[in-house]
């Protein structure tokens, strides 16, 4: 069971129950992201206030890894530059697909989603946040997929 | 196959061990524990007599069919044709020639709609399918209405799961060309009243197409009593390899259906001024079909038939009441579909927990079963679920499966309680 309770860590469930900032930003950016074959779908918004990311929002239904990897996203690239966003996820993505002995980065409350890397086949669920963020950014409308 | 299954009239737990010998997939331990294999709707194990005829096919028997004068060739060509005669008892068709090898269900309705659809569906005409039909028989018609300007009409389901007659009945009409029903649901278990939908087709001069894909490998089939046009099913899950499936055609249809490949084996003769089609069936056989896997096949067909398919589906429904109530007793758990004739599927949804977390619990406890849409997005829209947990039976699941089952779904809740 223990790599179960690596993916399943006591603050991913809690986001997955409590999920943080689920709700819409009216009159920012947004994007869809959407995975047909696990159901997982999920919106994710942003206020921009230049290239700053004043407030980060997602509403979507999905399994618990991608619930709390976007719970988890949308606290940790408030206040950043798009830049420095699109730099984190980066460093998550490595996180996440890295050899499963691999050391983890120090990613703070984001390091809890490195059990990830043990179950390749999630490895989407927990980046279709990411890969959304980056669309809204980018201010793309097409739906965004990580199948 | 030991003499205990062949004398018992019932399928029962000594009869079944005697058949988990035969497969030596289920066998094995996944990460750490036992395999539990309740995948069966997507692709069934295969016993080793059909590994071992697949591997003799090559290792001793390999040649070209229907080419060579050499005695390989006429050994393997006898083979293959003798494949097709074991499918036609299997499926009691009246003809072996009737009997098309084909990929597998998925090709077999592509080969409907492109070969006796573009010549008998024309704009305005109507198709009818139904809510809960696998892609396989939506889109190859969705496909052919754009080509026609043909329209689909669907029939909607239950909340149980059950397809509307009385719906049924009101949308077939004077525009009414094809009916393509699934014989069982895949996501749902439910067994459609195909001869009533049959003859309710027939009565307005309408063929009907069923899908088999999950009927033959769980009760006995008789293409001759259903009365239906076409009939279709896959190899890979009824015991047989992957790569191969049937397309059962009555004869007048197939005649006056034109070719669905060009190329060698299809014709009788070619000159660059015209061509000369084949008798059937090697009209739809163009090139060098997949000949170890109907070889495998047959084998695969005559392992069921020796078990006895009424008893497969017999000690199916027992497992299958088994698994509904154990799995009934789950608090927060809700079957997908609860038809009163239904096969050995067992469709759910838990409140709070989304498939693909069970999913990934399931595996680690050495449970297999599928997450998702099955391949139905249609019917999860209207089941109002993105996804479904499925756990599905053979007649090598156990008890012991599904209780490792139960536990294992327990175990799941406990994680997200
Ligand atoms: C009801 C049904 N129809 C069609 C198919 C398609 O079968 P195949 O993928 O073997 O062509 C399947 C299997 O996935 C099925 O369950």
């Amino acid at each position: 069971m223990s790599d179960l309770q690596d993916l399943y860590q006591e603050v991913i469930l809690d986001h997955n129950r409590r999920p943080r900032n689920f709700r819409a930003i009216e009159g920012g950016r947004r994007a869809g992201g959407y995975n047909p074959l696990c159901g997982d779908k999920l919106t994710v918004y942003l206020r921009l206030d230049g290239d700053r990311i004043t407030e980060a929002a997602f509403q979507g239904s999905g399994c618990a890894i991608s619930k709390a990897s976007a719970s988890l996203m949308t606290d940790a690239v408030k206040g950043k530059t798009l830049a420095e966003a699109d730099a984190l996820f980066e460093r998550f993505h490595h996180m996440v697909t890295a050899a499963p002995d691999a050391p983890v980065d120090e990613l703070g409350k984001l390091s809890v989603l490195a059990g990830v890397r043990q179950f390749p086949v999630r490895v989407k669920c927990a980046t279709l946040a990411w890969h959304t963020l980056r669309a809204a950014a980018e201010a793309r409308e097409a739906i965004v997929s990580t199948e | 196959m030991s003499k205990v299954i062949a004398a018992s009239p019932r399928l029962g737990a000594a009869g079944v061990t005697a058949i988990r010998r035969d497969f030596r997939a289920l066998h094995q331990l996944v990460h750490g524990k036992p395999l539990v294999y309740l995948d069966n709707a997507a692709t069934t194990q295969k016993p080793q007599v059909v590994i071992d005829r697949v591997a003799r096919y090559y290792a001793l028997e390999n040649a070209n069919i229907h080419r060579g004068v050499h005695a390989l060739s006429e050994r393997a060509t006898d083979a293959y044709e003798r494949a097709r005669a074991s499918v036609q008892r299997f499926i009691h068709a009246a003809e072996p020639h009737e009997i098309l090898f084909v990929r597998g269900t998925t090709e077999a309705i592509n080969l409907i709609a492109q070969t006796y659809g573009r010549t008998h569906i024309g704009a305005g005409d109507e198709i009818v399918i139904s809510t809960m039909e696998h892609h396989s028989n939506i889109v190859p018609w969705q496909m052919l209405c754009e080509q026609t300007g043909a329209r689909l009409r669907v029939v909607p389901i239950t909340d149980a799961g059950e397809l509307r007659l009385d719906e049924y009945e009101r949308i077939l009409s004077d525009r009414t060309r094809l009916v393509s029903i699934v014989h069982v649901s895949n996501a749902l278990g439910t067994i459609n009243p195909v001869d009533q939908i049959v003859r309710l087709a027939h009565a307005r001069g309408v063929p009907v197409v069923l899908d088999g894909a999950q009927a033959v490998a769980h009760m006995s089939v008789d293409v001759q009593a259903l009365d239906c046009d076409f009939y279709a099913f896959s190899g890979h899950k009824v015991l047989g390899p992957t790569g191969i499936g049937v397309l059962y055609g009555k004869t007048s249809f197939l005649e006056a259906m034109p070719p669905y490949q060009g190329g060698g084996d299809m014709i009788r003769s070619v000159s660059f001024e015209r061509t000369h089609y084949n008798v059937l069936p090697y009209k739809f056989e163009a090139g060098t079909p997949h000949i170890a896997g109907a070889i495998g096949l047959a084998t695969a067909i005559e392992y069921l038939t020796a078990v006895g398919l009424d008893r497969v589906a017999a000690y199916e429904q027992e497992l299958l009441a088994y698994g509904t109530d154990a799995l009934s007793r789950i608090q927060g758990l809700r079957l997908s579909g609860t038809a009163s004739h239904k096969a050995g599927i067992l469709s759910f949804v838990i409140d709070g927990i989304h498939p693909h977390d069970i999913g990934t619990i399931l595996d680690r406890e050495g449970v297999a079963i599928r997450t998702g849409h099955h391949c139905c997005q249609p019917l999860m829209d209207r089941l109002g679920v993105p996804a479904t947990t499925r756990a599905s039976l053979a007649l090598y699941t156990t008890r012991e499966d599904i209780d490792a089952l139960r536990t294992a779904v327990e175990n799941a809740r406990e994680v997200f309680a």
